[in-house]
């Protein structure tokens, strides 16, 4: 966007200064915004001792490792609770590029009997808050289907989100239907159509629904809470939750458990930045 | 007489497609909800539940801790998401004069604390409003010669200090949406104002802001809509308290639910909280929604 900010073309270091200055208060704000991490990160470097009442500052005095020693140390499920987290995120995360997507299609590019109240539905179901469902949904995995403390629990419900389907039908509805009709009228199957011509198309829109799906199931800590009660089957964020409690005086081993439980989506988005950032305004544009 | 069903090949097609995304979303979604309806209408017990009709919605909307949850959880989000969304517009702002490699980077950092997860940061602050002198916020009102707070558990700051966290936890998805806004106004608008000799606020007033105004809805009403569902902060950070200060409907709806087993109850009030959600939505609608194009 230009014109907004004059370029000042007669005297041009005003507005060079003008925007090192702007500058200047964006760093200063993201470091207040940032604070927040940079303490965690910070002070899971910290000894790992109980804190005297005056003894903290905003950096530790001594760097170590031994808090992350401590963390895995004072739990024998650490391991496991990552574990736990990687392979629950990862499966919802494929069912849902594969399933969600799939029937995204249809919906955008096949026309069957019963494709537009079946969409509707889905619409709701994006609007209803998850309270109205949880309880219903807890009573249906732990009580009726004797399912808690198993990784079914904790990959079934997700498996293909209303908002990932309606994600994909924004997508593929963007794509010619002449492309896809001249495909067909080579004796292309749907499924051929699909596989091979649709989504190499959409490699973007897959990308951020796989990023987005693994994110927030890595990062989800209510639904994991209610189905597991088992240490064994805790996720890292069920995991850390409860050793806030067990240790709650010692600052050091808290913020590597926090630090270890962010890392994986530090580096994730730090290598496909691009996918995180465009995955914010494909929802908001699109919808 | 024999007659043929000629089902055609599309609706064969489209079945197979979505059939496994529509067995997962009727039997955990659909199922759930519809559930969530009967429930609501019932005392519920594992074995031989009992119709009580909308007794359920009565006790929850004559409960002065559901009222006082419902007020709780309107001061914290009318505190924070406009609010939030001011400092976004003006940080996306600030960002646009710059070039491409600058602009990606401080979206990066605005947009970092996002991948972070509730729990983590719910960890982080509980030590920065850490009550003894030597806890961080306490030492900030040290250096500005202002007492030292409970900050989480006197009534008095609790919920302030709630607000506090969220606005100072990032706006990152609002700041990224708001920049992809002001990325496609045309620069004409701005060449035309130049011409009718327009400074660069009168630009941001009459030209910025009204065309950004559908981002600003659709931002506004997402965030409500996540602020009402709110959860995590009040369960991580205070439990709810002091004296249920900090009580938000999520948090009471789950303790209902999970901690005292009151699943008719808790399913009657979420039920008023999704109904609460969407005549605030089309209130929002109704407001802002004339003369916005979509």
């Amino acid at each position: 966007m230009r014109g907004l900010y004059s370029l000042h073309l007669h005297n041009p270091v005003i507005c060079r200064i003008r925007n090192a200055l702007i500058g200047i208060f964006l760093l200063l704000f993201a470091a207040v915004i940032l604070f927040p991490m940079i303490y965690m990160v910070a002070w899971s470097f910290g000894p790992d001792r109980e804190m005297a009442a005056n003894s903290y500052s905003i950096f530790p005095g001594i760097w170590t490792l031994e808090s992350y020693y401590a963390f895995f140390a004072k739990s024998e499920y650490t391991v496991r609770w990552l574990y736990n987290s990687f392979v629950t995120s990862a499966a919802v995360m494929v069912s849902n590029v594969i399933f969600a997507s799939m029937a995204g299609y249809a919906f955008a590019k096949i026309s069957f009997k019963g494709s537009r109240p079946l969409f509707s539905l889905i619409l709701v179901a994006m609007m209803i808050p998850y309270q109205v469902t949880q309880v219903p949904l807890y009573i249906l995995i732990v009580s009726r289907l004797k399912m808690g403390n198993s990784y079914a629990a904790l990959i079934l419900p997700g498996c293909a989100t209303a908002y990932n389907i309606f994600l994909s039908k924004q997508f593929f509805s963007s794509i010619p239907s002449a492309l896809i009709e001249s495909a067909k009228i080579d004796g292309a199957s749907q499924l051929r159509i699909f596989y091979n011509l649709v989504l190499p198309l959409s490699k973007t829109v897959l990308a951020v629904m796989a990023i987005n799906t693994f994110m927030s199931n890595w990062n989800t800590f209510f639904w994991p809470f209610l189905v597991t009660s088992k240490e064994a089957m805790y996720t890292i964020q069920v995991g850390l939750k409860t050793f806030r409690f067990a240790n709650g005086t010692r600052l050091s081993p808290m913020m590597a458990g926090a630090t270890i439980s962010t890392l994986p989506m530090f580096i994730l988005f730090f290598s496909l930045q691009k996918y995180f950032l465009e995955g914010v305004t494909i929802g908001a544009v699109k919808g | 007489m024999k007659k043929h069903f000629h089902v055609k090949r599309e609706t064969v097609d489209g079945y197979l497609f979505i059939l496994a995304a529509m067995v997962i979303f009727l039997v955990f979604t659909i199922y759930p909800m519809v559930s969530a309806v009967t429930t609501s209408l019932k005392d519920y017990r594992p074995f031989g539940s009992e119709w009580v009709g909308a007794a359920n919605y009565k006790a929850a909307v004559g409960n002065a801790l559901f009222l006082k949850s419902v007020k709780n959880t309107l001061v914290y989000t009318v505190a924070t998401v406009p609010v939030s969304l001011a400092i976004s517009f003006i940080v996306a702002l600030l960002i646009m004069p710059f070039k491409r490699k600058t602009q990606s980077l401080f979206k990066a950092l605005y947009y970092m604390p996002a991948v972070a997860s509730g729990v983590a940061t719910s960890v982080v602050w509980l030590w920065i409003y850490n009550s003894a002198p030597s806890g961080l916020f306490n030492q900030i009102m040290s250096i500005l010669h202002l007492p030292a707070q409970n900050w989480l558990s006197s009534s008095r700051t609790a919920m302030l200090s709630l607000i506090i966290m969220s606005l100072l936890g990032g706006h990152g998805t609002h700041i990224i949406t708001y920049i992809a806004a002001l990325m496609g106004i045309d620069s004409s608008y701005f060449e035309a104002a130049d011409i009718d000799g327009a400074s660069f606020f009168q630009k941001v007033w009459y030209v910025v802001l009204p065309l950004c105004k559908p981002t600003t809805l659709f931002l506004l009403v997402t965030g409500f809509i996540n602020s009402f569902q709110v959860f995590m902060n009040a369960y991580m950070m205070t439990g709810g308290g002091p004296d249920n200060n900090t009580t938000m409907i999520g948090l009471l709806i789950f303790n209902n639910a999970f901690v005292y087993g009151k699943y008719g109850l808790a399913c009657a009030e979420a039920i008023i909280l999704a109904c609460l959600i969407a005549c605030m939505t089309a209130v929002q609608f109704r407001v802002m929604g004339d003369n916005v194009e979509y």
